[in-house]
């Protein structure tokens, strides 16, 4: 069999950042929940909101150290996967890219540490600051990584010459046409992926009765945060959508499995799409809807995807059933949304078993929507690199063979499976260990530490053998 | 494109060359204390190996993915070269970082599988710093490239030129480790550290004069470069050896810094002369600096960004250093 490093790279890359992704998407949203609970202690002197936040800086710690250790490949994937792409992009992606470095670089330097060591060592009002500084940090992070992304799908601002990519406008290339709703549905789901964790563990915390009290205004808050943030992060996918729509109708057919161009299209709710005969087996859909969804116009026209070659359309099942399991999880996530509005009732939600332990089990999906998501957009925007730019098989080091590509697909693996096991391992311990008392805090702030993310976290390996 | 005012790619290089020597010095120190780490006298002697570098790995290794991304934006041609030509030395370097860096942390936490994480900074840590040998040693040896894209095979850049520079920089990495250790430890484990020094230095003395006779036979341009008449880049290699003479006495003497200060000034002279043996060419044999750079507007929009923030982490650096300075005593880690 002949192995080809084309495909086994996009597979390299697609678990890299798969990888790495869910380490962010946790962290970002984690930070600003963070500084709100920094806010309130700062505010209200109300010891609650220190212990809880005192617990949950101790989770990001962990994430955080584990988004840089496996973000570390990211940096070098570029090059030696797709150097054709890179060389070729530079003049843009370089510079864009290095900010993203540069923001975490500062952000680190400055106010991490503090915010995760300095608690007792800076008054109050500077720990605050700095758990603004790292939310607000995450953030720009984000932009810049975003920005990248989101100029590979609707590249703007540059001109090709001599076969090289050069920017002729840093604003219209940096803000592209698909920056803003990528960057506020990304931002969304970090939110509801930090809120449905916070869920999740204080859900499984109020099942087990332990340091209730801290937990069920962690529950609380976080429910108000969902109840918001579903329906907008609804609003903000739909307008995404749109946007694809304008600027790549390619990838929107393979989202609705549509592949005749209609007026008055249907939205398909299910079908097993068939790439090889061109057409779905065992549709179930809805007369009209797509049209009215995607134009605003029932008699709207839908371009279908025999308008380009079949070698041009990318993997239509892949991006099909992708972008169900997300709108799927945003209609459970909906459904949690309303349910924790109806239980507010009297607290209810606080005795509800089902609920709760139904929140235990939504903590593990926000990441999958996300990624489900990225798959969506990312091999949607298939066979094209750089859209309507490059395609895969132009973007990839000549030099590369499959066996090379084979050999560091299961070396990452391999490494990354070792990393996460421990990580995942370390991280249930942490949240095991649960939240300190007011009087283990007095006594845990002379300990000296190391100023580095994972020791934050101050759990142990192994039960304490006792002799 | 815009005309130049000034040539931004000169002001480039020099702030990627000092980037790289920084994580050299930087990162060798904390990467010796895991090639150093099998051969610890004791558990608690790996303790205070650990401890003492504990504080400041994270932030060395940060310069790496700063080179990276860097170099990406600033000379796109090395990036887009150096990585597919060392494809599977890049993976072993990045698969030893993370192997060493998850050891600093789970290692003071794990009890009865403390000796996985002793293993794993060892391997980790060694096979980080042959495969950046191994990357000096390719850089020497040149590249296969056509068009500005490379087009050689996945292992022309191991040969028995490249293992040698490999395994040179582990000896370097080593001897930064011990000196390091001399100056942050007491008692039986310094005692130690004075031992192996000497040993470790004797073993990148040779590598270094093996290296020096064998690279103008591999390079002509190098041969022209020393050889061609009397040049003042003959003092380089001259001030490397004043060093490690110095770092002989110091040691001889059992000086607590100043073996160190002088294994930094043998990496750098050593460092300055490889610059002096191949300046200007960046993607040997062909492709000079300017060759290698990107626009002069991604040069210039990139620098306003780093030019501010270079300074606050030298400074944030230099903070981090003075807090955690003087001896690590045995047992009592900051854990």
């Amino acid at each position: 069999m002949e192995l080809d490093p084309i495909l086994l790279s996009r597979i390299q890359f697609a678990f890299v950042v798969s990888f790495h992704a869910i380490f962010p998407v946790f962290t970002i949203g984690l930070a600003s929940y963070i500084a709100l609970l920094e806010g309130l202690s700062f505010k209200t002197q109300n010891p609650v909101w220190e212990r809880l936040s005192r617990f949950w800086v101790q989770v990001f710690a962990v994430v955080f150290g584990m988004g840089v250790v496996s973000g570390i490949v990211m940096a070098f994937q570029f090059g030696t996967n797709w150097s054709v792409f890179s060389y070729t992009s530079a003049n843009f992606l370089g510079p864009v890219l290095s900010y993203e470095v540069i923001t975490a670089f500062f952000l680190e330097a400055a106010f991490l540490g503090v915010l995760l060591f300095g608690r007792d060592k800076v008054p109050q009002g500077i720990h605050f600051l700095s758990a603004i500084m790292v939310a607000l940090g995450t953030f720009i992070s984000s932009f810049w990584i975003l920005s990248a992304n989101s100029w590979m799908h609707t590249p703007a601002g540059v001109e090709m010459v001599n076969g090289l990519i050069y920017v002729t406008s840093w604003s219209e290339a940096i803000f592209n046409p698909s920056l803003w709703p990528r960057f506020f549905h990304m931002g969304i789901a970090s939110f509801l992926t930090g809120a449905f964790v916070v869920c999740g563990v204080s859900a499984w915390y109020i099942l087990r009765q332990k340091d209730t009290d801290v937990h069920k205004k962690a529950l609380s808050m976080s429910l108000w945060l969902i109840l918001i943030a579903v329906p907008a992060q609804i609003y903000v996918g739909h307008a995404h959508g749109i946007n694809s729509f304008e600027h790549q109708p390619m990838k929107v057919a393979a989202m609705e499995g549509a592949w005749e161009t209609k007026t008055n299209a249907p939205l398909v709710l299910f079908a097993i799409p068939d790439q090889e005969n061109q057409r779905n087996r065992w549709e179930v859909s809805v007369p009209g809807l797509a049209s009215l969804v995607l134009t605003h116009d029932i008699d709207g026209e839908v371009p279908g995807l025999k308008e380009i070659p079949r070698e041009m359309q990318p993997p239509v099942a892949i991006v099909f059933f992708a972008f169900r399991i997300m709108v799927g999880i945003g209609l459970i996530m909906l459904f949690f949304a309303i349910a924790g509005l109806v239980l507010r009732r009297k607290d209810a939600y606080l005795r509800t078993p089902w609920f709760l332990n139904g929140l235990k089990w939504m903590s593990l999906s926000p990441f999958i929507a996300v990624l489900a998501g990225w798959f969506v957009t990312e091999v949607g925007r298939a066979p094209w690199l750089i859209y309507e730019v490059m395609t895969h098989s132009e973007g990839i080091t000549p030099s590369l063979t499959g066996g090379m590509a084979l050999f560091t697909l299961i070396g990452y693996i391999m490494v990354y499976a070792m990393v996460f096991a421990a990580g995942v391992y370390y991280l249930l311990r942490v949240i095991a260990s649960g939240v300190l008392s007011e009087n283990e805090i007095r006594k845990s702030q002379s300990h000296q530490r190391p100023k580095r993310p994972l020791s934050a976290a101050d759990a142990d390996w192994e039960e304490e053998h006792t002799s | 494109m815009s005309d130049p005012v000034f040539d931004l790619t000169i002001i480039w290089a020099v702030i990627i060359a000092f980037g790289i020597i920084m994580y050299v010095l930087m990162d060798g120190f904390d990467l010796g204390q895991g090639i150093l780490f099998p051969f610890a006298p004791s558990e608690d002697a790996r303790d205070v190996m650990m401890n003492s570098v504990a504080p400041v790995w994270d932030g060395n290794e940060t310069w790496l993915i700063l080179g990276g991304a860097g170099l990406l934006a600033a000379f796109p041609l090395v990036y887009a070269v150096f990585l597919p030509a060392l494809y599977i030395g890049v993976f072993l370097l990045l698969a030893g970082l993370i192997f060493r860096g998850v050891a600093f942390e789970f290692r003071f936490k794990a009890r009865s599988s403390r000796y996985v994480w002793n293993w794993s900074f060892a391997i980790g840590s060694t096979v980080a710093a042959f495969a950046q040998g191994a990357v000096v040693g390719a850089y020497i040896q040149g590249f296969a490239v056509a068009d500005f894209v490379y087009i050689g095979g996945a292992f022309d850049w191991l040969t028995p030129f490249t293992v040698l520079t490999g395994l040179g920089l582990v000896a370097g990495y080593a001897l930064l480790g011990s000196t390091w250790l001399i100056m942050k430890s007491e008692g039986d484990i310094q005692d130690w550290a004075y031992r192996i020094t000497p040993w470790l230095l004797i073993a990148v003395l040779v590598v270094f004069a093996i290296v020096s006779v064998w690279t103008p036979f591999i390079d002509p341009f190098v041969a022209d470069r020393w050889f061609s008449g009397i040049s003042y880049i003959w003092l380089l290699p001259l001030l490397a050896l004043l060093c490690a003479f110095w770092l002989m006495r110091s040691v001889h003497q059992r000086r607590d810094g100043s073996p160190f200060v002088a294994t930094m000034g043998m990496f750098i002279f050593t460092y300055l002369g490889l610059i002096a043996s191949k300046f200007p060419y960046v993607v040997p044999p062909d492709y000079t600096l300017w060759d290698a750079s990107s626009a002069h507007e991604s040069q210039l929009f990139l620098l306003l960004g780093l030019l501010f923030v270079i300074p606050i982490v030298l400074v944030y650096t230099a903070w981090t250093y003075w807090v955690f300075r003087g001896k690590v005593k045995a047992g009592v880690g900051y854990h």
